[in-house]
């Protein structure tokens, strides 16, 4: 097979295969050919074979790199940490479980920050994943392994978990398209928890198109998550030619936020939003009086919601045990304190802080309190305009190392991101460009519910960006 | 600055074992984070009541209809010590607290 199908988008490929002009097992041995000689650190585990080849289904056999919090029966499952060490699930997530059965092949599961916490995939038991634009950075993260995968031609495409930016950001980071969606619209049975009130499943892949297809096949209600919707129409694949009629608003108080936009991403994003003018969109100012304070409110709510859902990891019935002085509760403490990394420690301990008696009102309570303030700055907002735009992340890829030792810096990475996690609502990244040879993200985010009209706009202004993200394609193999 | 014996508490209320220089870095660094996370307290926030959920939903209940669960073969594979009857753990009684 020649490496032209390697230039094949998912939806192409799906095509190509469903008109047999394509042999889906032979594209699949291209893409695990590809895997076996990754150096970017994107698997945690490759599939030994192809299997559900055969049936005659939407996604037509199109390979799949699956996050690897997401449970997947007899398959390793670690959520990026030593504390499951040796875990295989007894059963499948419901999105996963939805795309097999809508004829995606699984090829893999991706490195991921331990637990879905951090913004660069260093904090991985598995090792750092690295950016295929350069390979001396990060990827992003948490779905660092998601979007490397996807950029570097390792996979057509690829599924993430955002809780604060956890696919927009990686996404924006390796110039891929990736899309949070409203809280509620993907079930979230079978995702280890990271944030129950914030984690989403979504789709990480190289074109908008892409993305709308996946997450066709993963909406849905389920039984298995109370808290999950029946989305109010099907999802459709985006054809909008232009931005006619669009009002775009520019939240003030976040291009202003404190470390700022580096100069080059705000040149990138100023750019994109003349081409969004040219399409036809009115851009105009807008407030977000309370989206400063997002940051600190989700560095409160995230980790409170973590050190609950992390409770557990103890030794008892699934993964590691290291025992301790041979009573239950030196076990549990040991285990926790061998599996956990640096960060999942952290976090655990600033959520046990904010929930312990005594505190619990002054900041889970508060940062409630705010997080109904920003849902509110959205609704007023979108009032007046159809969607938000913003920067993705306030810079492009960083290197290696440059920020793991000051965790509130990687936290600052988020402010662009966090807001529309908090308010539950959709937002997605795609390539706005390149600066200085590495790619630049613009985030465009609607009400709850919006995506057809999302991504509606997102391929009218990706057609006229025409972002080229070939290039990154040959660095993902030796 | 969180004092030792606060992080050594909240280690303990979340079995977290850690040592002596975990615990030194775990209190300025928890310092630096409660410091930024402060600025929402500068807020008013008078009458605005907390989220518990970001779509409006009312319960959500499935139908009351008993449903096959994992066999208890299956559930007891995955754990480090798994016994006939369970999950196996060290005694409780020798615990230090």
């Amino acid at each position: 097979m020649s490496n032209d199908a390697l230039d094949l988008t998912a939806a192409a490929a799906a095509a190509a295969i469903a008109a047999g002009e394509l042999d889906r097992g032979e594209f699949f041995e291209l893409y695990r050919g590809r895997a076996a000689a990754d150096q970017l650190n994107v698997f945690s585990w490759v599939a030994p074979a192809a299997t559900g080849l055969n049936r005659d289904a939407p996604l037509a056999g199109v390979p799949l790199g699956v996050k690897d919090l997401f449970c997947i029966e007899g398959v390793p499952t670690q959520s990026g940490s030593k504390i499951l060490e040796g875990y295989r699930p007894p059963y499948t997530a419901t999105v996963v479980e939805k795309l097999l059965d809508a004829g995606a092949t699984l090829l893999g599961k991706t490195n991921q920050d331990e637990f879905a916490m951090g913004s660069s995939t260093e904090n991985c038991a598995f090792g750092p994943v690295r950016n295929p634009w350069d390979p001396a950075r990060v990827p992003g993260g948490s779905s660092g392994g998601s979007a490397a995968a996807v950029a570097g031609g390792l996979v057509p495409w690829a599924l993430g978990t955002d809780t604060g930016g956890s696919i927009r950001q990686p996404a924006a980071f390796c110039g891929i398209v990736g899309l949070k969606p409203t809280y509620g619209s993907c079930s979230r049975y079978g995702m280890i928890a990271f944030a129950s009130s914030l984690d989403q499943a979504g789709p990480l892949t190289r074109d908008v198109t892409d993305s709308a297809l996946l997450f066709r096949h993963m909406v849905g209600q389920d039984a298995n998550d109370s808290t999950s919707v029946a989305f109010p129409e099907e999802i459709r694949l985006p054809s909008a030619q232009d931005l006619r009629g669009v009002r775009l608003g520019v939240p003030v108080e976040l291009l202003a936020a404190e470390g700022g936009i580096d100069p080059a991403v705000r040149v990138s994003f100023e750019a994109a939003l003349e081409t969004a003018r040219e399409l036809g969109a009115t851009v105009e100012k807008c407030d977000l009086p309370h989206a400063p304070y997002a940051l600190s409110a989700y560095y409160i709510i995230a980790p409170a919601e973590a050190s609950a859902n992390l409770a557990r990891f103890d030794g008892v019935r699934f993964g590691l045990r290291v025992e301790g002085e041979g009573d239950l509760t030196s076990m549990y403490s040991r285990t926790r304190g061998v599996g956990f990394g640096p960060e999942v420690k952290r976090r655990i301990m600033l959520g046990t802080y904010a929930l312990s008696s005594g505190y619990y009102d002054a900041y889970y309570g508060t940062a409630q309190r705010v997080r109904t303030r920003i849902a509110d700055d959205f609704k007023r907002a979108f009032s007046d305009f159809d969607f938000i735009v913003t920067p993705t992340a306030p810079t492009a890829a960083f290197e290696l190392g440059a920020k793991s030792a000051e965790p509130l810096a990687m936290y600052l990475n988020d402010f662009c991101t966090v807001p529309m996690s908090l308010a539950g609502i959709p937002a997605i990244s795609i390539p706005s460009g390149l600066s200085d040879g590495l790619p630049v993200g613009l985030q465009l985010a609607g009400p709850a519910f919006s995506e057809n009209r999302l991504l509606d706009a997102a391929y009218a202004l990706e057609r006229a960006l025409a972002f080229d993200g070939s290039a990154a394609r040959g660095g993902g193999v030796r | 600055m969180l004092q030792r014996e606060t992080v050594d508490h909240v280690a303990r209320l979340a079995r977290l074992e850690l040592d002596d220089a975990e615990t030194e870095k775990m209190a300025l660094e928890l310092s630096k984070i409660l410091d930024h996370v402060e600025t929402i307290r500068r807020l008013d926030l008078d009458g605005v009541e907390p989220t518990s959920h970001v779509v409006d939903l009312v319960n959500a209940l499935r139908r009351d209809v008993p449903q096959p669960s994992l066999p208890r073969a299956v559930a007891l594979s995955c754990a480090p010590d798994p016994t006939d009857s369970g999950f196996g753990v060290p005694s409780p009684g020798a615990s230090a607290e």
